[in-house]
């Protein structure tokens, strides 16, 4: 990655990040050091399979929410 | 024996009665104990945001509880609209590779938890007519049920008092309605505090009960699972055999007949 590459500005879990552009789901979700996590991502409210993470391109303004499950009732 | 009749919900057999949340345990190890211990095969599950940045190697609830293992039942917890129950069940199905068993509610207000019935409504529709096999939290009023089982959920789960009060079941006659009529499982899912709580729901004909914090905000929640299942198999073992008639009055149980002695007859 180099400094001069074009950003753009992803909301990912409501939170602003710059992310090259041209950054994938699957990237994004790499960076994030959740590769090997169980995890769904919602872009911009649709569900986004996990077969698409690699060819899903984002753009700017997009938003992520990358959820899990935790303990419930 | 009629005790081994599975509780079957959407197609799937389950020996175990109990169904358990994961929630507000001391920590992971002690909710895999205490799920163990309980002997449930459906677990719920919560749906909400990565921690990102934070806690690299902190465990996941699913090594805990391995969907290979349980049936997983995420939830809609938190959710106030039909679009937010809707929204957090389509990721949810995606998380668990297209499972599409979830428990859904919408819920009214903060105080009292109790259900959105306009709501939980109108999310069972669209989420029905998307594939996904409901079971549905809602109050104790028979019409409503019966609704939602007409409507498709594969499961009715009426609360016995509200979320989290512990309060036990405190409407045994609204959930005698619902059971006589229902013809899905009927789970009594909310306001259970201690086992014999569950027996007397299992008495009264439940398919089954879901519980969390009697277990998870025992003092001993290991103790407390073993007891819930003893609770449920008491409570389904005496639903089966029958109880006796209550009566106002006392009945003798030793006979009349052959007394030696003078005395009041």
């Amino acid at each position: 990655m180099n400094a001069n590459d074009p950003q753009i500005t992803l909301y990912v879990n409501g939170e602003a990040r710059s992310v090259p552009a041209e950054t994938t789901v699957a990237r994004l979700v790499e960076s994030l050091e959740l590769g090997q996590r169980r995890i769904a991502i919602e872009l911009n409210g649709e569900v986004v399979p996990r077969g698409e993470h690699a060819s899903r391109s984002l753009n700017d303004q997009d938003r992520i929410e990358i959820i899990r499950a935790i303990g419930g009732g | 024996m009629t005790q081994q009749q599975p509780l079957t919900i959407a197609g799937h057999s389950y020996q175990s009665r109990l169904l358990i949340g994961t929630g507000k345990y001391r920590d992971m190890a002690q909710a895999g104990e205490a799920i163990r211990a309980s002997g449930a095969e459906i677990v719920t599950v919560a749906i909400r945001r990565t921690n990102i940045g934070q806690n690299a190697d902190e465990e996941n609830l699913l090594d805990v509880v391995p969907p290979s293992e349980f049936t997983i039942l995420p939830n809609t917890a938190g959710c106030y609209t039909a679009d937010d129950a809707v929204r957090v069940c389509r990721l949810a199905r995606e998380l668990l590779d297209g499972h599409d068993l979830v428990k859904l509610e919408v819920l009214g207000d903060p105080q009292t938890l109790y259900p959105d019935i306009p709501a939980t409504l109108e999310a069972a529709e669209r989420l029905v007519a998307d594939g996904f096999k409901v079971m549905v939290y809602t109050s104790d009023d028979p019409i409503i049920a019966r609704r939602l089982e007409e409507m498709g959920c594969v499961a009715v789960m009426p609360l016995a008092s509200p979320i989290g009060s512990g309060l036990g079941i405190q409407n045994r006659y609204n959930l005698l309605t619902i059971l006589e009529n229902a013809s899905v499982p009927i789970i009594v899912d909310a306001g259970v505090g201690t086992a014999s709580d569950a027996a007397v729901a299992l008495e009264l004909g439940a398919g089954g009960v879901l519980l969390n914090p009697p277990v998870a905000a025992a003092q001993e929640p290991v103790l407390m699972a073993s007891a819930m299942r003893k609770g449920i198999e008491a409570g389904r073992e005496a639903y089966l055999a029958g109880r006796m008639p209550m009566r106002r009055f006392a009945s003798a149980s030793s006979p009349l007949e052959g007394t030696f002695w003078q005395g009041r007859q």
